[in-house]
């Protein structure tokens, strides 16, 4: 297939070989869960479970609230011990709604919604099941599955691309879910595809994983319309948008979707979710994740409860070798520092990393920035972060917008490559928080004004109307007059008709 | 753990990139240009380099010290003893020391630290070193002469060109020698024609080599253009300062040369001699002072190219890479402002794609 070059990007170094060998392993049940209800991006789910209560594995404890939510089910049979707050896996490591939950040791089923065959299904019945089931995107950027799956109403759909990129260094979570349930995968890609109603997928993987594509080929033989496509191994690859650019030649219209172009991207262990949903009526209560990085004693991938401890799943890999080690939630490009272990493991997390100061590259101090234009030529997006960087060094937040700062992804190339060490990822967050926090209270002004100004108007247009029918009145009772003197029986037969009309 | 320490984001990763790496590979490319300089000029180009290295580091560290800066890290990225470097280059080569000494005391001071440091300055500060020392001292920086390679016949010893640099500059037998495009400004000044005044020059393969008067930078175009090379393959520069400056000069050079080739040298002529490739790969390129976009860099470097032509062939100075440099650098931040990079997903006006457009296109293409 032809593919389409994206601009800028780098090549870390992969560091796979720790964990691509190492099959899927389960890790057991932690003596209690942390399940936070917001595990999406959204609104967070509210409890339907009261401490106390005995739940069953795949029971529902919290339904989605309102457009953008997905709901939370039991990871596990056992005790709910507890509605509350619990540190939540977040750099800021500020605690969120969680329910705890006592394992019984029976992991019990519920009753599961009955299977669907996504041959005779409708395309509304498997969206609703993907909404049902809480499937959000497992890359990590947590947007509820079920809405990407429904624009096919709303946009000229003719493409699905799942995304096997894994571009990030270190994660091979997707490369063993390719490689180990091939099968699965395609099976939840027929599915998604049926309910987006498009007659294309691609899959798409970096070819430094030669043994998922073929494990993948050989599932998705003789399947009409669906292809797996090698893509080259260049960060940020699996970033939606270049992803879709590299395989279609179209650029995605900035503050725009990528179904503005037709074509929706979802990940492959999501896919792999949506077939547990479609085929099994099972929710989303556990996932694959890599743990590794030189302070990890066994890297490998893990398969484990949702609201296991990020601290369970260090121990089950080894333990910590290094205390110096820094831990990071996601891949080192744009994961986010873990604050505390005793966080859970939700349904974006793909990836615990403990990376010795070496590895991380953290050693070397900020030097001045040197002009060398390295950041703007890496820039996948075609921005110049040294222009930006030295803008919000200034607050000159408006500038820095001027320059591009809401069209970052945040993929960190930049300050990748910097010669200098400028943590220009960290100056652009700080932007655009601020920005957030300056829209929020603009548009909160603005509410209030529109609210003043609405009401004024209706004022307005009260005493308008008042004012007219007093015109008019004033009018007709002119001209009553004025006829009453040129045609005085006319007008006397008028208000005889007038009276009898009264 | 150690929370304390630690930053809010990533990336927890780095490509390794280093400031003083970079102007480490930039010194390495200059060596074996300045290496059969030194060796064609003697021991009082080598005291020469010296002299203007150790007095741009001493006055960086100064600078540093007098704004409460730590001296080392910063005096340690090399880039204080490449202005230096590259200062001493553009110098004749028996110049007296304080020359060198002058020149890059104010290259650190006045064009560097005054606008706060590395990567502060608008002017490239060797550069502006150099015009400094040509409009304080006309006749010091234009007194060149031609090589007498060490250890040949009438080459001064290491007492020699002691007494040469710190006792009161070249001696009088010195041959002096006017640098190639000097000769033809003043033989065409004369009356002469180009070839006339070529005649007696250098030819093509000795500009080449190198064995022609001039300083330290200008004399082996060869080897300037293998350092080129070579930061080039290294990727410390990128190619369109260097393509773009080379090109348009050659070509503002050979137009004027086949209409009246009495009157102008030919484009080898601008090409080999003087500081062309010297600025073009190490001086016009600097990080600092140049545009930070492709299209920007193209920019700069054809407008470095003409000026430098401009500058040779109509003003009253035979050289004209420093003030050309010195000029785009002035340009420097109004094309970093207009010329940028087009953002993914923007029309190249900066509005959002307007994806049928783009549909249309994609069926017309294909
Ligand atoms: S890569 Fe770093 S030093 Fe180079 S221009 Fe960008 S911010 Fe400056
Ligand atoms: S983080 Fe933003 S500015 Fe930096 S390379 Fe990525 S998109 Fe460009």
């Amino acid at each position: 297939m032809k593919l389409f070059s994206i601009r800028g990007g780098v090549h870390p170094k992969g560091r796979k070989e720790l964990a691509a060998d190492v099959a899927i392993a389960p890790v057991g049940l932690p003596p209690l869960l942390r399940v936070p209800l917001l595990q999406h991006i959204g609104t967070p789910a509210e409890p339907v479970v009261r401490k106390g209560d005995l739940v069953k594995k795949g029971q529902l404890l919290a339904i989605g609230q309102g457009m953008v939510s997905a709901p939370v089910h039991a990871p596990t049979s056992g005790r709910v011990m507890a509605i509350g707050r619990y540190v939540a896996p977040h750099p800021s490591g500020l605690p969120g709604r969680t329910v705890t939950l006592k394992p019984d040791g029976q992991d019990e089923w519920a009753d599961l919604p009955p299977p669907l065959d996504p041959e005779t299904a409708t395309p509304e019945e498997i969206a609703e099941r993907v909404a049902d089931r809480g499937i959000v995107g497992m890359g990590g950027a947590t947007f509820p599955s079920a809405i990407k799956l429904n624009l096919g109403g709303r946009y000229d759909l003719h493409l699905l691309v799942v995304n096997g990129a894994e571009c990030e260094p270190y994660l091979t979570c997707d490369d063993r879910l390719m490689r180990e349930r091939a099968d699965q995968v395609i099976d939840g890609i027929l599915s998604m595809r049926k309910a987006l109603g498009v007659g294309r997928a691609i899959v798409a993987v970096e070819t430094n994983k030669p043994r998922a594509m073929e494990a993948l080929r050989k599932a998705g033989a003789g399947l009409d319309g669906l292809r797996v496509v090698g893509v080259p191994t260049r960060y940020p690859m699996g970033s939606e948008r270049h992803l879709v650019q590299t395989l279609t030649g179209l650029e995605t219209p900035a503050r725009g979707l990528t179904a503005d172009i037709g074509v929706v991207v979802h990940n492959v262990a999501t896919a792999f979710a949506v077939h547990e949903a479609v085929r099994l009526g099972r929710p989303l209560i556990s996932r694959v994740v890599t743990l590794s990085g030189g302070g990890i004693a066994r890297p490998g991938n893990y398969e484990a409860r949702i609201g296991t401890p990020i601290e369970a799943l260090i121990a089950a890999a080894g333990g910590l070798e290094d205390r110096t080690a820094r831990l990071i939630l996601g891949g080192p490009m744009m994961g986010q520092p873990l604050a505390d272990p005793k966080a859970p493991l939700v349904k974006g997390t793909n990836g615990v990393l403990a990376l010795r100061p070496a590895e991380s590259g953290e050693s070397a101090a900020q030097q001045p920035c040197i002009r060398c234009a390295t950041c703007v030529s890496v820039c996948p997006c075609g921005l110049m972060p040294l222009e930006m960087a030295a803008r919000i060094r200034k607050e000159q937040l408006d500038a820095a917008v001027e320059h591009g700062l809401m069209d970052c992804v945040g993929c960190g190339s930049c300050a990748y490559a910097c010669p200098s060490r400028i943590p220009l990822v960290q100056l652009f967050n700080y932007a655009k928080g601020r920005l957030t926090a300056v829209q929020r209270a603009r548009h909160k002004q603005e509410e209030i004004k529109r609210l003043a100004r609405a009401r004024a108007e209706r004022m307005d247009a009260i005493a308008r109307a008042k004012r007219e029918q007093m015109d008019r009145r004033k009018a007709e009772r002119a001209a009553r007059k004025k006829a009453e003197q040129t045609a005085p029986e006319a007008a006397a037969e008028k208000r005889d008709q007038e009276t009898v009309d009264a | 753990m150690r929370e304390a320490k630690q930053p809010a984001g990533g990336p927890f990763a780095h490509g390794g990139g280093r400031v003083d790496r970079t102007m480490g590979l930039v010194l390495l490319a200059l060596l074996p240009a300045t290496g059969y300089g030194l060796y064609l000029f003697g021991w009082p180009a080598i005291n020469l380099l010296v002299v203007t290295v150790l007095a741009a580091a001493l006055a960086e560290a100064a600078c540093l010290r007098i704004a409460g800066r730590r001296v080392w890290p910063t005096l340690g990225d090399g880039s204080a003893v490449l202005t230096g470097w590259l200062l001493a280059m553009t110098l004749p080569p028996w110049a007296p020391w304080w020359i060198g000494a002058f020149g890059a005391v104010f290259a650190l001071v006045f064009a560097k630290h005054v606008y706060g440091g590395l990567g502060q300055n608008l002017f490239n500060p060797a550069m502006v070193g150099r015009v400094a020392l040509l409009i304080s001292f006309p006749l010091e920086m234009t007194r060149w002469l031609a090589p007498r390679p060490l250890m040949t016949e009438g080459a001064p010893g290491f007492l020699e060109g002691l007494e040469i640099t710190f006792l009161g500059g070249a001696p009088a037998d010195a041959v002096s020698g006017a640098s190639v495009l000097g000769h033809v400004k003043t033989e065409l000044s004369r009356g002469h024609t180009v070839s006339d005044a070529l005649a007696g020059a250098p030819d093509r393969i000795q500009m080449a080599l190198g064995q022609m008067p001039g300083s330290l930078g200008e004399t082996s175009a060869a080897l300037l253009l293998a350092g080129g090379l070579l930061l080039l393959v290294t990727r410390v520069i990128r190619w369109p300062i260097p393509a773009a400056m080379l090109g348009t000069l050659a070509a503002a050079g050979a137009a004027p040369h086949l209409i009246d080739p009495a009157r102008y040298p030919d484009a080898m002529v601008h090409l080999l001699s003087g500081a062309t490739l010297l600025g073009a790969f190490f001086i016009a390129t600097d990080y600092v002072t140049s545009p930070a976009t492709l299209r920007g860099q193209l920019i700069f470097g054809a407008g470095c190219g003409l000026l430098v032509f401009v500058i040779r062939t109509w003003t009253g100075y035979p050289e004209g890479v420093a003030f050309a440099v010195l000029l785009m650098n002035a340009a420097t931040p109004l094309i970093d402002r207009w010329v940028r990079p087009r953002v993914f997903g923007r029309t190249a006006r900066g509005r959002p794609l307007d994806h049928a457009a783009t549909l249309i296109e994609e069926r017309a293409g294909g």
